[in-house]
């Protein structure tokens, strides 16, 4: 049981370090939305997303509706239901329904990747490791950019806001490289996003994001439907 | 609105995703075409969130050009993310620096 745990937590380090810089990015990306440095890490405490947080910060700063809030994570972060459907394949008898409750807080997209990476199945103790690093990394980023905000010059913090977006760059540009349909969904995504920008500037970035996305997946579902071997994200 | 109640649903309704196929589902999704918006929606959620959001997000839309082209470029050659995101802030701050 402990060797699993310290696997586990051995194997979280480098997903703790990326999470700390990019968790940075977000505090900062608070601060400049006027949210405190507590609220900043009381977000990340309870949600250790980043898409799903950075739409969330922009949906407070508007002060949209809760129906807005709701949607828009449901749909940035509808992947998680997949990577956790894609896990219950992998768990091994000690994933009790009290442990399955707790540790599925930890499903993100590096923490499903190397678990999912696994040979064989994993423990309920590895997959509590994996998830230790992780946490302390984003909870601890996000206060550290949240307060360092106030110190850096101007022009540094400025350009610290585009580190999180610089993330989605490397998720979305190297999927797009090696399938031309994921490819298509990203640049429809795109048009239709920045179309609704600038000819519908009343509709939310929320809302905004939940239509382009959409649009873009079901053209692309019936354009190119996935073999079966690819549906595992 | 308090800004604890958007917390606190942001945080539920994220917990939820998670936890309930972790937690409950037995069965695969049957549908191919729903197995498939299920795939493509990542992708072009997190498109649809960076563009044009990320042109904007500098404060200066020449930086956040130069930090975008080279983000891509960066991204193209499957560097981690870590990288990419640092190449696409160090470059920004040059551009703001020279431009």
């Amino acid at each position: 049981m402990q060797k699993e745990f310290k696997k586990g937590f051995s194997d979280g380090i480098p997903i703790g370090l990326g999470y700390f810089s990019v968790s940075f990015g977000f505090g900062i990306l608070a601060m400049s939305s006027h949210i405190s440095a507590f609220f900043a890490w009381l977000i990340s405490a309870t949600n250790l997303t980043s898409a799903g947080q950075v739409a969330g910060v922009e949906i407070i700063a508007a002060s949209g509706t809760l129906v807005e809030m709701i949607l828009t994570q449901l749909v940035i972060n509808l992947r998680y239901s997949l990577m956790g459907f894609s896990l219950t394949q992998k768990l091994d008898s000690s994933f009790t329904t009290p442990k399955r409750l707790l540790l599925a807080f930890g499903i993100t997209d590096e923490i499903y990747a190397v678990a999912i990476s696994q040979k064989g199945k994993i423990t309920a103790s590895y997959m509590a490791g994996l998830i230790v690093i992780p946490f302390i990394g984003w909870t601890l980023g996000t206060i550290a950019g949240a307060l360092t905000n106030q110190l850096l010059p101007e022009i540094i913090a400025n350009n610290m806001g585009i580190l999180l977006y610089g993330m989605f760059i490397a998720i979305f540009i190297p999927a797009a490289k090696k399938s031309k349909a994921v490819l298509v969904a990203v640049i429809i995504s795109a048009t239709v996003s920045v179309l609704l920008e600038y000819f519908f500037p009343f509709i939310s970035s929320g809302f905004s994001v939940i239509i382009s996305a959409v649009i873009a997946a079901v053209i692309c579902a019936a354009l190119f439907p996935v073999k079966e071997e690819e549906e595992e994200l | 609105m308090s800004i604890i109640i958007y917390i606190a649903v942001m945080a539920g309704v994220t917990y939820l995703i998670r936890m309930i196929p972790f937690t409950v589902f037995r069965k695969q999704i049957k549908s191919r075409f729903i197995k498939s918006v299920l795939y493509y929606l990542p992708y072009a959620v997190l498109a649809a969130m960076t563009v044009p959001a990320i042109f904007y997000s500098t404060g200066n839309i020449k930086s956040a050009v130069v930090g975008t082209l080279v983000a891509v470029v960066v991204a193209f050659f499957e560097k981690p993310l870590l990288i990419v995101a640092l190449a696409a802030a160090a470059s920004g701050l040059i551009a703001d620096l020279i431009i």
